[in-house]
């Protein structure tokens, strides 16, 4: 790794660094680092973390031993009588619903970002659109949790005051609990996600295109290249690796993703995700083991986008 | 020069060539209004009576005439003015800082002499504990503390990054680089028990210090970046002159990194603003914030919109201000800071 030299005259004396360093690091160790290390020795034990997980199983029941935790976190949501209904019931899991949202969600941030940063760029009033889209990013996901729960919301009566169903009941159909309605629920929820984090998106993939140089694009327009043609075949080509950063980045909120559906749903009907099905071990169920077993599976596909900001990071440096 | 002069034919071109000027437009029109309706929504609601929020759809708030016989104006033959006068309140606004409950409206409930249970029908009734009034106190409470501290420690630990020699520089900076992407999931458990050791669960402490800790590795990271971006010789000619460490910090970097210093504290301040996860675990019932108020309100209280319209933008209120007021510094903060917790 490159080094970016320090002059001479600014050597110091080697404990001044740790002087400037000590107050982080001490803070960082007892909240981040010791907490990490104990999360993963907790979740090898019971209920409250005084005893190993393998004295928690049950004669003639399946058990992995000191596994035990992640046994459960793995495969208690699953109706493992058939194949099909081990299927069927991992697409309602809190995995088979992190898999529609990291696929629904991160298709739809990035589609849309990329396509209202080509269209805004050649309009008037581009600053005013570009904020309008990014403004849910400064609101809680909560208060967007209520904002849209209002508009999914499903009257009993004939009344229908969520303007969705409003529109499908104004085109003669039936109005739809959109909220309760598995798998239907989720994708609703996604929506919400969607609304949110577009905004953040467009923003990055927005300065990228602006920083493609005009004569360009310009170039192509004069070989006869079509809008459609200067998209697919010049912007996105070109700016690639900020699409790859994008994606990289939203695929890790994701995964970490809470609020919406504990606000919305609480992760009933079908809509549990990894970390709102945590949420309900450790606090509802006061299981400290399987609580923490969950955080470790969470950690572990998100292991890989760590490795890989730090090698950014790297070559970054490398680059400065 | 002559890349100003050489532009300025090109640019005509560009606009002469653009076919679907149009069309662009009313597309990006149609994803703004689709954008905007929800938010629209919530808005107009928050300022409807109970009785035709749960009625009448908020897109039909000016046809003065639709809803129940109880909302209509008691002259049937008033002005529009007059009739939409009545159609919009902001007792829900009132109701909802207050906590207030009950089946009518706090001003009718207190105009009427009763007094509401536990209400005192004085200023006071801005602080009740079940209020947004007093949830905004309490955010305010989280917030600043939670703020000002990880960046003031991240600021000497940056400086450390960008500006000292010392073994382990990179290494250190590398696994800090790491740890901005670990879930706040991943530290709740074990922190959650230190505290209970400590005694401090449901204390503005508690969740000052978590908040600290889990601001550090973002807040050192983007300091860091935009100290090492100061011009070096800068550092040097300022040594020479005999300035040590404390002073060319002090002197020379702080004031250069205020704009660094000022998105990240926009980023920090809304980020701890609008958490629910750390405030539910660590605050809960004790001392609700914003956040754990509403999502509370959500499951309790089923389908009191008009509390729950006006609780959730009243909690955007000051998001909005900052975001509008201070664009620049919040888009900037937003996006070094995307994948924090």
């Amino acid at each position: 790794m490159a080094k970016a030299p320090i002059a001479s005259v600014m050597k110091q004396k080697t404990q001044v660094p740790w002087l400037y360093l000590l107050p982080a690091i001490i803070v960082m160790t007892i909240f981040i680092l010791y907490p990490m290390l104990n999360t993963v020795s907790l979740s090898f034990g019971n209920a409250n973390g005084t005893a190993s997980a393998a004295t928690t199983c049950r004669e003639g029941q399946p058990c992995w031993g000191v596994f035990e935790n992640y046994r459960y976190a793995l495969t208690n949501e699953l109706n493992t009588a058939t194949v099909e209904t081990t299927w069927e019931s991992f697409w309602v899991s809190s995995y088979g619903n992190m898999i529609k949202w990291l696929l629904v969600m991160v298709t739809g941030t990035v589609g849309i970002g990329l396509i209202f940063a080509v269209l805004v760029d050649r309009i008037k009033r581009e600053a005013l659109a570009k904020s309008i889209i990014f403004m849910p990013m400064a609101i809680s996901f909560v208060g967007a949790g209520v904002i849209w729960k209002f508009v999914y919301n499903y009257g009993t009566s004939q009344v229908q005051t969520g303007i969705l169903n409003a529109i499908i009941t104004g085109l003669g159909f039936k109005p739809v609990s959109w909220l309760t309605q598995s798998p239907l629920n989720t994708f609703m929820l996604i929506v919400v996600g969607i609304w949110m984090w577009t905004g953040f998106c467009m923003t990055l993939l927005s300065s990228a295109i602006k920083s493609i140089p005009e004569e360009i694009i310009e170039a192509s327009r004069i070989d006869g290249a079509t809008n459609f043609e200067i998209f697919t075949k010049i912007q996105v080509p070109i700016i690639a690796p900020t699409i790859v950063v994008v994606i990289t980045t939203m695929v890790i909120n994701v995964l970490k993703l809470f609020d919406i559906v504990y606000v919305m749903t609480g992760g009933n009907y079908g809509t549990n995700v990894i970390a709102t099905r945590m949420y309900t071990e450790m606090y509802t169920n006061a299981h400290y083991g399987r609580g923490t077993a969950i955080a470790v599976i969470l950690v572990l596909f998100i292991i890989p986008f760590i490795v890989m900001n730090i090698r950014r990071f790297t070559k970054q440096e490398a680059m400065r | 020069m002559t890349t100003a002069a050489l532009s300025k034919p090109i640019s005509k071109t560009k606009k002469h060539r653009e076919p679907s000027k149009i069309g662009t437009t009313i597309g990006i029109v149609l994803i703004l209004i689709l954008w905007l309706v929800p938010t629209v929504g919530l808005l107009v609601t928050s300022f409807r009576p109970v009785a035709l929020i749960n009625t009448t759809g908020w897109w039909t708030a000016l046809d003065v005439d639709n809803g129940p016989a109880s909302a209509q104006h008691p002259d049937p033959n008033a002005s529009y003015a007059e009739k939409l006068g009545t159609r919009f309140t902001i007792d829900n606004y009132v109701d909802a800082l207050t906590g207030y409950r009950g089946t009518g409206t706090y001003r009718a409930a207190c105009a009427s002499g009763t007094k509401p249970l536990g209400m005192n029908c004085n200023i006071s009734d801005l602080l009740n504990p079940r209020g947004m009034g007093r949830a905004f106190v309490n955010s305010i409470i989280v917030t600043i503390p939670s703020t000002i501290l990880p960046i003031l420690i991240a600021l000497f630990a940056a400086y450390a990054f960008a500006w000292m020699d010392f073994k382990g520089r990179y290494a250190i900076f590398a696994v800090l680089v790491g740890l901005q992407v670990v879930p706040i999931q991943m530290t709740l458990v074990p922190v959650l028990r230190m505290f209970a050791g400590m005694g401090i669960n449901g204390t503005f402490p508690a969740v000052w210090l978590f908040h600290t800790g889990f601001g550090l590795p973002y807040a050192i990271y983007m300091l860091r970046n935009s100290m090492s971006t100061l011009p070096k010789d800068l550092f040097e000619s300022a040594y020479l002159d005999g300035a040590n460490h404390w002073q060319v910090f002090n002197r020379i970097v702080l004031p250069l990194t205020t704009p660094a210093i000022a998105s990240l504290a926009i980023f920090q301040f809304l980020w701890v603003w609008n958490d629910l996860l750390v405030s539910l675990v660590f605050l809960g019932g004790q001392r609700p914030v914003m956040t754990y108020q509403i999502s509370n309100m959500v499951s309790s209280l089923g389908a009191g919109w008009h509390l729950l319209t006006a609780a959730a933008f009243l909690s955007m209120l000051l998001p909005m201000i900052v975001f509008f007021a201070l664009q620049k510094y919040f888009v900037r903060g937003m996006m070094a800071g995307a994948v924090k917790g």
